[in-house]
């Protein structure tokens, strides 16, 4: 009994370190969120009171808001697929045997390593018109100089290009791990039963990564409404909203409109529509996983 | 073993005795924020000055701290002022003034002078450079890194397509006839205006120059609806879609320079904040001249100003006034736009033999100054962040071909007037 109730105390003196950074950080900060959605932003002038939902009735009806979650949207579909198929893809490609695959390997992974900061200024210069890279090839080939970022029809086109870029090589290690854990019996097996490549990869490699998808699917999304490092040095959202993000909407209320409450109600907004499709997800997935 | 523990303890009390005496003999300290907005090392050139301060003030400490972009700064002192742990004065956007007084945060300079030579000092800068500072009556700003937009034009191409190099554009129709002629003889554009960044910074001057202002000296009227504002935004869109002397859609602030120093324009509208640095990099022969007029010349200034916290003591306060008068003193202000390009805020700084001799050798420098005279205060009203923004989607949509001018300006105008409504 004793020994028991030891354990216990054993187990929560463990545990605590986790669970008040995770309060500090995570739970108090969310809940004071919550809360403050509720307020109007106080200054000297008009004093912060109680209004309810006003601020998610101004959020419903702001015109800019809306299109960021239309962007979001799209930015999500359009990076998730394309990186999590390149990602399969590429896996495959180094797990083979080749020359310099180790090379190949590092080449694919290198993105992931250098700062989003960083690497938005390098692909700066790579849009600019005329005097960018891209222009440069394409004005050699003979076509037209395109101004890029600065159109709106290409602008959000653009960034998930560079999304796609810089995520493919991270989730392609998870697909390598996955691929060197898959037995080599079953390769064999399918030889010898006669089954194609492509077949033994339908029936056989895809399922067994049904699990490492799940994961780097949701990855995927959530770095999809969270990573918006590029558009500060990029767009700044522009032009006219085009490639404005849910995240870069949020920061530029509570730091440029200097409007707390309002970016408290947008997080509140963007934490439900992140909780919908994790949930969505998991569903989706569940049932055609394969977990051994 | 126990007397060497003793000894080093009270090695180790002396020693912080003595260290707390020493830093006492710093009677105050300062903390300062200060942004960077455009190239150069300006940071060093900060220290340096600071440096010279404290020599000259052994009894008060400055900790300059660079902030980041003008956004950065304003986020860190006020985050600062929150925690409790607050700087006493720093430089922050002109235009910020409204947020700051919304928010309780600063001090008129109007308490704070006392003697009539202080008084004075306040009248000492340029008066447009002032505007930006004063509102209510009462001055809440110092100009300290301030510039006006200017017109970096490149000799070689003006001589390549047969036009005087030293005669740039004079007029709003100059500016499209160059432009032609630029670019059926070379292979560059004719002219660049950045449109993303700081589009209404741009947009302040068009439509001064069309002669209308953006906003009213309280900073609760705006008039972006007013026909000429409509007027300078359809000349904008007109550069790009219909005279074809400037690319359609937006033009980045960040990568313009390049453009202008590979020659790929021949005239960009910038920041004399810039000056140096094209100076330092431009391969060819270039010249610096004012804005083409349509009704008129004008610009809009720029740049930061220097603010005192109230959060601070009185003792802290006077020693920030000691540091803002060394730092907008003429010979540090003439000190300063040398080294950047920004301009010497007092006419007493042009007089200095430093900056006399400066420019003497390169008049380029004397463009932002002279332009002064046309200038006019940066967009800054009540909720700035959100009007400003607006004005930069309104200005975005329309050169991208999405909205008119009219209806976009229109719109603009009906949300600015919604959310001014209290703050009159």
């Amino acid at each position: 009994m004793f020994k028991n109730n030891l354990s216990q105390v054993y187990a929560w003196l463990l545990i605590t370190p986790a669970l008040i950074l995770m309060g500090l950080f995570t739970h108090i900060p969310s809940f004071t969120t919550l809360i403050s959605s509720f307020f109007s932003t106080g200054t000297k002038k008009f004093p912060s009171k109680f209004i309810g939902f006003e601020n998610y009735e101004l959020a419903l009806d702001d015109p800019i808001f809306l299109e960021a979650v239309l962007n979001n949207l799209w930015y999500a579909v359009a990076t998730i697929i394309p990186s999590v198929f390149l990602a399969i893809l590429m896996a495959l490609f180094v797990d083979s045997k080749i020359k310099g695959r180790v090379l190949v390997r590092m080449a694919y992974f290198t993105p992931t390593i250098l700062p989003m900061i960083a690497v938005s200024n390098i692909w700066l210069f790579f849009y600019t018109p005329e005097i960018g890279l891209i222009d440069q090839i394409a004005i050699n080939l003979g076509f037209g100089s395109q101004n890029w970022l600065g159109d709106k029809e290409t602008v959000l086109n653009c960034l998930i290009l560079i999304t796609i870029w810089k995520e493919a090589g991270f989730f392609m290690i998870f697909y390598l791990a996955a691929l060197q854990n898959i037995p080599p019996e079953l390769k064999e097996a399918a030889k010898i039963e006669g089954a194609s490549k492509y077949y033994f990869f339908r029936r056989i490699t895809f399922p067994l990564l049904m699990p490492i998808t799940l994961f780097v699917v949701i990855n995927a999304t959530l770095n999809s409404f969270k990573l918006v490092d590029h558009l500060f040095i990029l767009t700044k959202g522009g032009p006219d909203n085009a490639s404005n993000l849910i995240l870069y909407y949020i920061y530029e209320s509570a730091f440029s409109f200097l409007d707390s409450s309002y970016a408290a109600t947008l997080t509140v907004i963007l934490l439900l529509i992140l909780a919908i499709v994790s949930i969505v997800q998991f569903v989706l997935f569940d049932k055609r996983i394969h977990y051994r | 073993m126990l007397k060497k523990i003793k000894i080093s303890f009270i090695g180790l009390t002396t020693i912080v005795f003595v260290m707390s005496f020493a830093t006492k003999l710093f009677s105050i300290e300062l903390n300062m924020y200060y942004p960077v907005a455009v190239g150069g090392p300006l940071t060093k050139i900060v220290d340096g000055m600071v440096n010279d301060f404290e020599r000259k003030n052994p009894d008060v400490k400055v900790n300059a701290i660079y902030a980041g972009n003008y956004n950065d700064a304003r986020i860190k002192a006020l985050a600062a002022l929150k925690s409790g742990k607050p700087a006493q004065l720093s430089v922050m956007f002109s235009i910020d003034i409204y947020e700051l007084i919304e928010q309780d945060a600063i001090v008129p300079f109007d308490d704070l002078v006392t003697s009539y030579e202080d008084k004075a000092w306040l009248y000492s800068f340029y008066p447009t450079l002032m505007e930006n500072g004063v509102t209510d009556g009462k001055v809440w700003g110092i100009p300290f890194q301030r510039s006006t937009i200017v017109m970096y034009y490149n000799k070689d191409l003006f001589r390549k397509a047969g036009l005087n190099p030293n005669k740039p554009p004079n007029t709003w129709n100059e500016l499209v006839s160059y432009g032609k002629k630029i670019k059926s003889s070379t292979n560059s554009w004719g002219v660049m205006i950045p449109s993303t960044g700081y589009p209404y910074w741009m947009f302040g001057a068009l439509t001064m120059q069309n002669d209308q202002v953006l906003m009213n000296g309280d900073g609760n009227v705006t008039y972006f609806d007013h026909p000429n504002v409509v007027g300078a935004l359809q000349f904008w869109h007109d550069l790009g879609n219909k005279h074809k002397v400037m690319p359609s859609g937006t033009i980045e602030w960040g990568t313009l320079r390049k453009n202008f120093l590979e020659g790929k324009t021949a005239i960009m509208w910038h920041s004399t904040g810039n000056l140096t640095t094209v100076k330092k990099n431009a391969k060819f022969d270039f010249g610096v001249a004012m804005l083409p007029a349509s009704k008129r010349r004008g610009t809009p200034t720029g740049g930061g100003n220097f603010y005192i916290f109230k959060k601070s003591s009185e003792a802290e306060k006077k020693a920030s006034m000691r540091l803002i008068k060394f730092m907008t003193s003429p010979e540090q202000a003439a000190h300063w736009s040398m080294a950047t390009g920004y301009m010497g805020v007092s006419p007493a700084s042009y007089q200095t033999s430093a900056l006399t001799n400066y420019v003497k050798q390169f008049p380029p420098a004397l463009v932002a100054r002279d332009q002064l005279n046309y200038a006019t205060a940066e967009l800054s009203t009540f909720q700035t962040g959100r009007v400003r923004k607006l004005l930069d989607d309104a200005i975005q949509s329309a050169l991208t071909g999405n909205k008119t001018p009219k209806s976009a300006l229109k719109g603009a105008q009906k949300n600015a007037e919604k959310l001014l409504k209290r703050y009159k």
